[in-house]
């Protein structure tokens, strides 16, 4: 997709409702699982995943626990190979770039993540912020890049006066939204979230709803959840996991109002089990 | 029944009171330690026990500064020996260490802190004393031989109870392994590490076999790093078994001192970890 060209429909990179699950199409794919296989020990998490994440959409993947989402989006930034004794199949593409062949500190640079539990730093709020760009050699002015950071991830004007104090001192979700800007803050063409609000209210649910709208213009977001209602609300995209295989993957008004396959629509409706 | 209730209720009272007075009797130890010590050396504790040499058999006075500096200095050799061999092999098993060679390490590392000290002492002697000399040196060595596992194990411990999130987050980031370690694991870890550090090195202080081998003892200043070295708990020993009722005097001194020290690095420990748990929640 081209910088200049208007999003006008939401679901443009999207695939059509083929009924093959997730088999890409077109080539703009930010993003892109080809053949995924995912090996804990000799179990195997994830099935033969054909993925393809457009750019600037949220993509939501939905699904019964341990059905292999969370290993999934693991494996997109490589941060499953902190787990000892994993192995994977097939090709997560980046930009049409085999993610394997790219230095991992550079891909995690490329691709952030946010997780279930907000994880803040035993350090200052500022600290936190601070720290990718710390680690990434970053030349600038710190101040103004947190101070942007954080007004990105709409944590500023609650933070602005306490940025020496501990991140534990914030709520729960201050502390999410702080570690969705420490993310932010070097800059990452791709967002992945794995279940950012299960811990949280549904007003700092809300905001951080709200803080995902504005963040895709600037870049592709992935995210994780057990709520559905949140992926309806949301998501441009949605794909089905059940059992480590990807069920289905449409647009999210087609995966909710008119699914093609039968697992997806018990699922959604609550008949499941 | 009620006379069963009635030997329930006397059986349950007496094991209370049985565990009471066990509880008692262990706390009491340390304070029976301390204050037969201080009963014994207070009054030998004076200005010259600080800065005289040991007087010669016969007289009296004289104090054992040259033992404190002795003393400081063999657990320094020891310190800067051990402490970073420790650390990183703490830092190795938690972070790096793979399923058989970590278990290896670990087991080891155990067996090592198991190692009765005089054998350690006659280990050092063989191999550094006989080729050189009794110095403060070969003592230095003796003791980080027992300070490495104990500072390996306890940095692990702590360094393993920090969450695998943190690494996580650090490393989404794009933060190498290397640079997650040095910046996040172990600042969170810090203070457990240096309260185990600062333990280990309480523990060596009070060691006496391992010197008796190693840097002997000296009732002057010794000729430096190379040469016997008196030190405070080896002056405990050969002045408690003199015939001289001065030198029994000194030598309550001297275990007051050594015991002190030892208390005092030991609240200090506690006071750190205790701040540091308080400041993290």
């Amino acid at each position: 997709m081209s910088p200049n060209e208007p999003m006008i429909m939401s679901t443009a990179n999207l695939p059509s409702a083929s009924p093959a699950a997730g088999k890409p199409v077109g080539h703009q794919g930010k993003l892109r699982a080809v053949n995924l296989n995912f090996f804990y020990g000799a179990y195997q998490a994830l099935h033969d995943i054909t993925l393809d994440v457009p750019a600037n959409k949220i993509t939501a993947l939905i699904g019964p626990s341990g059905c292999g989402k969370s290993t999934f989006l693991r494996t997109l930034n490589r941060i499953s190979e902190t787990i000892r004794n994993t192995r994977v199949e097939g090709q997560v593409l980046l930009d049409g770039e085999d993610v394997m062949q790219v230095d991992v500190t550079l891909l995690r640079r490329r691709v952030g993540m946010v997780f279930q539990k907000s994880n803040p730093f035993p350090k200052s709020i500022f600290d936190n912020v601070a720290y990718g760009l710390k680690v990434n050699g970053f030349r600038g002015s710190l101040k103004d890049a947190v101070e942007h950071s954080l007004k990105r991830a709409a944590l500023w004007e609650e933070v602005k006066d306490k940025l020496q104090k501990s991140a534990y001192a914030l709520s729960g979700g201050q502390q999410q939204r702080l570690c969705i800007a420490r993310a932010l803050a070097v800059d990452p063409e791709v967002l992945l979230l794995d279940e950012p609000c299960s811990a949280l209210d549904p007003i700092a649910t809300a905001k951080i709803e709200d803080l995902l709208f504005t963040l895709k213009d600037q870049c592709t977001i992935v995210i994780v959840t057990h709520n559905m209602q949140q992926a309806a609300r949301v998501a441009d995209g949605t794909g089905f996991f059940l059992l480590g295989k990807l069920i289905e993957y449409n647009t999210t008004e087609i995966i909710f109002k008119n699914p093609a396959r039968q697992e997806t629509e018990d699922y959604i409706t609550g008949r499941f089990g | 029944m009620t006379l069963r209730n009635r030997w329930r209720k006397t059986l349950s009272y007496c094991m209370l009171s049985l565990t009471g007075v066990c509880a008692v009797v262990a706390v009491s130890l340390l304070f029976l330690i301390l204050g037969i010590l201080v009963y014994n050396g207070w009054r030998s504790l004076d200005w010259n026990f600080f800065t005289k040499l040991p007087k010669p058999p016969g007289e009296n006075g004289g104090g054992m500064v040259n033992a404190i500096v002795g003393s400081l200095e063999i657990v320094l050799l020891a310190t800067m020996m051990g402490l970073p061999v420790g650390f990183m092999a703490g830092v190795y098993l938690s972070e790096f260490g793979g399923k058989t060679f970590g278990f290896l390490v670990r087991y080891m590392a155990d067996l090592l802190n198991g190692v009765p000290s005089i054998v350690i002492g006659i280990f050092v002697w063989t191999v550094v004393v006989t080729r050189f000399h009794f110095s403060a040196i070969a003592g230095g060595v003796a003791l980080a031989l027992i300070l490495i596992p104990i500072t390996a194990r306890s940095t692990e411990q702590f360094m393993s109870s920090v969450p695998q999130t943190l690494r996580e987050g650090a490393l989404a980031l794009g933060a190498s392994k290397w640079k997650t370690i040095a910046t996040v694991v172990v600042p969170a870890a810090y203070r457990g590490i240096a309260t185990g550090m600062i333990l280990g090195v309480a523990r060596i202080s009070g060691e006496t076999a391992p010197l008796l081998f190693t840097s002997l003892n000296n009732q002057f200043w010794g000729g430096g790093l190379t040469d016997q070295t008196a030190s405070l708990p080896v002056m405990v020993y050969s002045h408690a078994l003199s015939p001289y009722d001065d030198w029994h005097r000194q030598a309550w001194a001297a275990g007051l001192v050594l015991l002190l020290g030892v208390l005092l690095a030991n609240v200090a420990a506690r006071l750190i970890l205790s701040r540091g748990i308080a400041l993290q929640k």
